[in-house]
């Protein structure tokens, strides 16, 4: 992922300012999200994680959809000075692109194990044809990993397939389940508990500890899915 | 060489987990009373970071191959060596052949077992804490089982604990010396740092969250313990993005029903989130039985990072007087 310089159409005013609150007492979550998600506003998160990692009383750094957490040690800054110098950098971050990979991910949806599709369907007001076809066809951006090791979760989702996370999580999702939850898409890695709902399936490998590269995503890459059947 | 005879799907090798992987999806996991961990290396002069075993909901039965300097904590487990009663929080030396029983504590969740050296098992991704949704680390990334066989790296050492006392020494069990939160008829007191949904709680709602004995469900786990009580209401709730989380968030999906993230956390969520435990009461809540209650009370940072400081003080404390023992003086 190689700063290339500011993406045409980047924010070219000031950025929207970032909304702060306590994660526990020594982690922040930094908040510029508006309504919808915004790749210009990822781009920014991207280099602000680049740039905060390596001071001296920053812990750790996790991007999110349009936030950023940075875990501290709050023995050595405060919450005041942190937001100041996360403000300060945050402002200064021209918006550099990452030029990721693209991954080719093979789908079968629906089926055994992927009972969501049909609620799914019946959610948005379209056929299940419909809405393969929409998800297939959507630009999957690598927004962030997450929720498990190797877990993208992923922007471009089309709208149309927002469906609210179900109000219970299910205790066991299986690895390599394709979900929605909200309005952003996701592909199961590690079997785990999940409130996101399972519409398709893929076999392609999304995490290996022992690997030399554990994850095979990584924030800035695209997934082009191509369907292989639809189950009923 | 330690032989494991019987075990549960609960017991497990962790050590204090994984740091800096976050942004990978990759969890922390790691013992989830890491004080009661961290007396068990303490007791036996280990690494702070040395493997152990974490035993819960069923006994784990061991067999010593060699000598072995070995240190039980977490809460009263009446665990046996070859069938003599030990003391809870206590430290040890196994010889060759006899047999560690460890039953579940009585009045906790977690207990642990801690040898000298650490478990010798590789590291995974620089921790030996097991991740039980990836499958690896610990043992092989699964809970372990009769016909295991365990090693040790202290196994060439004596660890000095029998300078002291051929029966060993233990330590006062930590509630009874650090002075902060406790039981109180409505359960066992937690305190959680305000997080950025909580001002979304109708003014009712934020009252009953710290006024309801929350009732720890059956179904809770490493991963996250769901507690039951009175839906809390949320007025103008709305889907929010994904966020990363950590240990100890308190999220609340739209059941109504808190949820508390536990080691074995995800990193990132979507459910909105009230408030997270302070880093010194996590354990305490790890360790509060299903069936048992539970309360929340919001404090500031400037509280919890007391409460931290409090028991960083008395593990220091503790590791001085230890180390005395060890070197076979009297502690003061």
């Amino acid at each position: 992922m190689q700063a290339a310089g500011p993406a045409p159409g980047a924010l070219a005013h000031a950025p929207p300012s970032l909304r702060f609150a306590w994660m526990g007492e020594a982690a922040l979550l930094c908040d510029p999200s508006g309504s919808h998600l915004s790749d210009a506003i990822q781009q920014r998160i991207w280099t602000l994680a680049d740039r905060t990692i390596d001071l001296p009383f920053v812990r750790d750094v996790v991007p999110g959809m349009n936030n950023f957490l940075v875990l501290f040690d709050p023995f050595l800054v405060t919450r005041e000075e942190l937001e100041r110098r996360l403000g300060e950098i945050w402002r200064g971050s021209g918006a550099a692109v990452r030029a990721g990979k693209t991954h080719e991910i093979p789908v079968v949806y629906g089926g055994r194990g992927c009972e969501d599709l049909p609620f799914v369907a019946e959610q948005c007001g379209l056929s299940i044809e419909d809405v393969v076809r929409r998800h297939a066809a959507s630009d999957f951006m690598v927004y962030a990993l997450g929720a498990h090791p190797g877990f993208g979760y992923l922007s471009g989702m089309d709208p149309r397939l927002a469906t609210p996370r179900r109000a219970v999580p299910r205790t066991r999702v299986e690895a390599g389940s394709i979900t929605i939850g909200g309005s952003q898409s996701g592909f199961v890695a590690c079997t785990s508990p999940s409130g996101w709902h399972i519409i398709g399936h893929t076999c392609v490998c999304f995490f290996d500890p022992h690997a030399q590269s554990p994850t095979l995503l990584t924030p800035g890459d695209h997934v082009r899915i191509i369907v292989e059947d639809i189950l009923s | 060489m330690i032989a494991v005879l019987a075990s549960g799907p609960l017991t497990t090798i962790q050590d204090l987990g994984r740091r800096g992987l976050l942004r990978s999806g990759i969890g922390r996991t790691g013992a989830m009373d890491r004080r009661a961990f961290a007396l068990g290396n303490l007791l036996l002069g280990n690494a702070p970071d040395a493997a152990g075993i974490e035993v819960a909901v069923a006994p784990l039965v061991v067999r010593f191959e060699a000598d072995t300097a070995f240190a039980i904590t977490g809460g009263d487990c009446r665990a046996t060596l070859d069938g003599h009663p030990l003391p809870p929080w206590w430290a040890g030396l196994a010889r060759e052949g006899q047999e560690l029983v460890m039953p579940p504590p009585r009045d906790v969740v977690f207990a642990y077992l801690a040898v000298g050296g650490g478990i010798d098992v590789p590291q995974v991704l620089g921790s030996r804490s097991t991740d039980l949704r990836g499958r690896f680390g610990g043992y092989d990334g699964r809970p372990l089982a009769a016909g295991d066989r365990l090693r040790n790296f202290g196994a060439d050492q004596k660890s000095g604990i029998e300078s002291f006392s051929p029966l060993g020494f233990g330590v006062v069990p930590p509630p009874a010396f650090l002075p902060d939160a406790a039981e109180d008829e409505t359960g066992t007191l937690v305190r959680i740092v305000a997080a950025a949904e909580y001002p979304w709680l109708s003014p009712e709602a934020r009252m009953a969250l710290e006024h309801t004995g929350w009732i720890v469900a059956r179904e809770s786990n490493r991963v996250g313990y769901r507690l039951d009580g009175n839906a809390l209401a949320m007025p103008g709730r709305r889907e929010i993005f994904s966020s990363g989380i950590l240990p100890g968030v308190v999220q609340l999906p739209s059941s109504g029903q808190p949820v508390v993230q536990m080691s074995d956390a995800n990193t990132c969520g979507g459910y909105p989130k009230l408030g997270v435990v302070i880093a010194a009461d996590l354990g305490r809540l790890a360790q509060v039985q299903a069936g048992q209650a539970v309360r929340f009370r919001v404090v500031t940072q400037a509280e919890a990072l007391e409460a931290t400081r409090a028991e960083q003080t008395y593990l220091a404390k503790l590791a001085r007087q230890i180390a005395k023992i060890r070197a076979g003086g009297v502690p003061q």
